[in-house]
């Protein structure tokens, strides 16, 4: 194991995961206003209703192979009698058919950005960030799927998957990365830069998934604020009254 | 009976005269910021007419408000809670800025940087959404004073519905202002609609707002409201909507639009309602029954029961009297005038209307009689069926019969206060029995509607901060509002802290 490898499969990745939870946890707390999907719909709404669609859908369908491929050790499916070659079929299967929605999806999405001029206007140079990012993410995922599945041969799952479930319970693989396929590692290092950038970019409006809808009651009523101005008091500023709000 | 507090408004569309000031004095508050460019908390529309965004009353395109089903359960029209999900990644009904109109400034500098030349430099028109010339083809109020003619005006969704006949002779008939803004319901479909629970009434006096912190940019609230009444700001990704300008009525002092109102026509005070009985008073099954279940929502102020009620509820003196002085419940139940626009939505509004009655006037004078005589003016509204049906179309979910009755009130009061002001020796008493009204009610009507001066048209208790704390405790939300409940946005869950209605822009933020 070399420096290289050090600063690629542990450092880097730990730094990033980092990033990701502190920026998160900053942007939560000071930036409420700011955490919006950031929806240009009312600008262009004929190809997002194509594209919109397609992409989250299927990025949530890649994302559940995901979190199957990657937190699934081997030994479990295999218990529950799933054999490699089922295992492999399905996941190329479903993954196919998701990959091709989620990169049609976004496409088009991308299509609609750079030449729908109402829709460029308002793209900041961070959507532009999120939008590399992305693209090349899915982009090397794709490939990893054609490549390390159908052409040739690697089984992630006793080599990236091993590797990541470590970095969860520091128990440090990085000679698995290193021995991996270029395409995975670009993956990898695609995906953790990504994880890096998120907290930054509206892609945060992926942790406001409103699934409490589903049973909160229709109408909230809430009392009228009675603070000034709706803020918060700052430290060594509050009220006199030392109410804590 | 749980009572509960709302500031309601009440516009008499026979004085407006179309002017727009409310809308503008309206911008200039709320509005004039990037993002907003296109919305309008006020509007004026001119009826006939397409309305803003073109065409909203066409909830078989729109999909606002509620359905009642067979078995009597309301859902939003826009479909259920799950669908609401489903379709939450392109809102398959979202009206396009071209729906609302596409926002443009003139390029000024060429007025004064333009090189000498021949001719004398124009500042074109640029549009606010692409930043390219364009053409201006639409506006919130483009076919305003009916502008455009038959084939814009036909196009309206309350004239669709009526029948040709009635198409074809309206457009010699009348015409008259309509002003919007929210209507702060008692059953929002904009807040049933938020998946995440950014939208709220406030338990105090009933404006609806959203919490600008809160609010993800779903979009959902848009397509939900049958009125139009939720501006997506396509700037900071965030829905916005008329305030009730809670920052002036906290104060006690009436909203900007009211203010600044030409005509003196609009009512603002306090009602009191029922909120255990809001949902089945808008599921009632024939639509023609949503008006009198609406009305009878509305709490008389002076029953000793209601007041007591209230008093358990923790409303306060003050609040219970200026519930009790005001215009809105005399508007609504003493003198039966005020109707709410469009009961069909089954989402209870909170701004009522008096009809207009000049159009009636109006063409009883073009026939060369005396359009001030009761006699004439109760014969035309009995015959001229089409003002009639459109309002009712407005306002009585096609229902006549309340319409009448309000326009005969306004008639009869005309006509008996003529008499009064002529200085004629026995005013015709009999003119008012025939509405059902006494000679005293005539005079107070009259009085309201035509002289009252400010402190009568507005009604505002000031609110009580330490109220607030109070409120909270009573039961408003469900089990699940507390603590690590799922019930977001009830009372608690969010540690009673309450976002403003306007963003704070962050000084040097792009966007
Ligand atoms: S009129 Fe106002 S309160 Fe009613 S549904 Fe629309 S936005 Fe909500
Ligand atoms: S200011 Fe008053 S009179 Fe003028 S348009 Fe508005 S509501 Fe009508």
């Amino acid at each position: 194991m070399n420096t290289i490898d050090l600063v690629l499969w542990v450092i880097a990745p730990y730094t990033c995961i980092a990033v990701f939870a502190v920026g998160h946890y900053w942007r939560y707390r000071y930036d409420q206003f700011g955490w919006t999907t950031l929806s240009s719909q009312l600008r262009e709404s004929r190809l997002l209703r194509w594209g919109s669609p397609l992409f989250h859908f299927g990025i949530l369908a890649v994302i559940g192979g995901h979190v199957v491929g990657l937190f699934i050790p081997k030994s479990w499916t295999a218990a529950v009698g799933i054999t490699d070659e089922m295992y492999h079929v399905g996941a190329v299967g479903m993954g196919l058919v998701a990959g091709v929605a989620t990169v049609t999806g976004l496409v088009l999405l991308i299509i609609r950005r750079r030449l729908v001029g109402p829709v460029f206007r308002v793209t900041s140079r961070m959507d532009k960030a999120m939008y590399l990012a992305l693209g090349l993410v899915i982009l090397t995922g794709m490939i990893n799927t054609v490549h390390g599945n159908i052409i040739g041969h690697y089984d992630y799952r006793d080599g990236v998957a091993v590797w990541m479930r470590g970095l969860f319970v520091f128990d440090l693989h990085p000679e698995l990365m290193a021995k991996a396929p270029l395409s995975f590692q670009a993956h990898t290092v695609a995906a953790y830069l990504l994880f890096a950038l998120w907290p930054f970019t509206r892609l945060v409006h992926v942790f406001s998934a409103p699934v409490a809808y589903l049973w909160r009651p229709y109408l909230p009523y809430r009392s009228r604020d009675t603070g000034f101005g709706g803020r918060r008091e700052r430290r060594g500023w509050e009220r006199i009254d030392g109410s804590t709000r | 009976m749980r009572v509960m507090a709302q500031m309601a408004m009440v516009m008499n569309l026979d004085k407006c005269i179309g002017c727009h000031t409310c809308s503008v004095t309206c911008k200039q508050t709320w509005t004039n910021r990037a993002g907003m460019e296109y919305a309008w908390f006020n509007n004026v529309e001119t009826r006939p007419g397409q309305g803003y965004p073109r065409t909203y009353e066409d909830q078989e395109k729109w999909k606002g408000g509620w359905t009642r089903h067979p078995n009597g359960r309301l859902s939003l029209k826009a479909g259920g809670r799950l669908k609401n999900l489903a379709t939450i990644f392109a809102n398959p009904v979202m009206p396009s800025i071209q729906d609302y109109y596409e926002p443009w400034t003139y390029d000024y500098r060429m007025l004064t940087n333009a090189p000498l030349q021949e001719h004398t430099p124009v500042a074109r028109p640029k549009s606010l959404i692409s930043g390219k010339d364009m053409r201006i083809t639409w506006s919130a109020n483009w076919d305003d004073n009916l502008a455009g003619g038959p084939e814009l005006a036909t196009q309206d969704p309350v004239l669709r519905k009526m029948s040709e006949k009635v198409k074809l002779e309206f457009e010699q008939s009348f015409m008259f202002y309509l002003p919007r803004i929210c209507e702060h319901c008692l059953n929002p479909a904009c807040a049933a609609a938020c998946p995440s629970g950014a939208i709220y009434k406030r338990s105090e006096d009933g404006i609806v707002l959203v919490d600008q912190d809160k609010c993800r940019g779903w979009r959902k609230c848009v397509t939900a409201c049958p009125y139009k009444k939720i501006y997506f700001n396509h700037k900071t990704g965030k829905a916005e909507k008329c305030t009730f300008c809670y920052p002036r009525i906290e104060v006690g002092m009436p909203t900007v639009c009211s203010e600044t109102c030409v005509g003196r026509l609009r009512y603002l005070g306090l009602v009191f309602y029922d909120a255990d009985k809001v949902l089945e008073a808008a599921s009632v099954e024939d639509e023609h029954d949503l008006l009198d279940a609406q009305r009878d929502l509305v709490l008389d102020p002076n029953d000793p029961e209601v007041v007591r009620a209230a008093e358990s509820e923790g409303i306060s003196r003050d609040w219970i009297e200026a519930a009790q002085r005001s215009p809105i419940w005399q508007l609504i139940h003493r003198f039966r005038v005020a109707l709410p626009l469009h009961p069909e939505y089954r989402t209870m509004p909170m701004v009522w209307y008096v009809p207009p009655l000049s159009p009636v006037v109006d063409s009883v004078a073009q026939t060369g009689f005396d359009g001030e005589d009761g006699d004439n003016l109760f014969a035309a509204i009995e015959s001229l069926r089409i003002p009639v049906e459109y309002l009712a179309e407005l306002f009585t979910a096609g229902d006549p019969a309340p319409v009448t009755e309000a326009l005969r009130r306004l008639a009869a009061m005309r006509s008996y206060m003529r008499d009064v002001n002529l200085g004629r020796e026995n005013p015709d008493a009999s003119v008012a029995e025939a509405v059902g009204m006494s000679v005293e009610d005539v005079h107070d009507m009259h009085r309201l509607l035509a002289l009252a001066k400010y402190e009568d048209r507005y009604v505002i208790p000031a609110a009580h901060t330490e109220q607030a704390h109070r409120l909270e405790a009573i039961a408003t939300g469900c089990s699940l509002d507390g603590e690590g409940g799922p019930g977001m946005g009830g009372p608690g869950s969010s540690g009673g802290k309450v976002g403003l209605g306007m963003p704070r822009l962050r000084p040097g933020s792009k966007r």
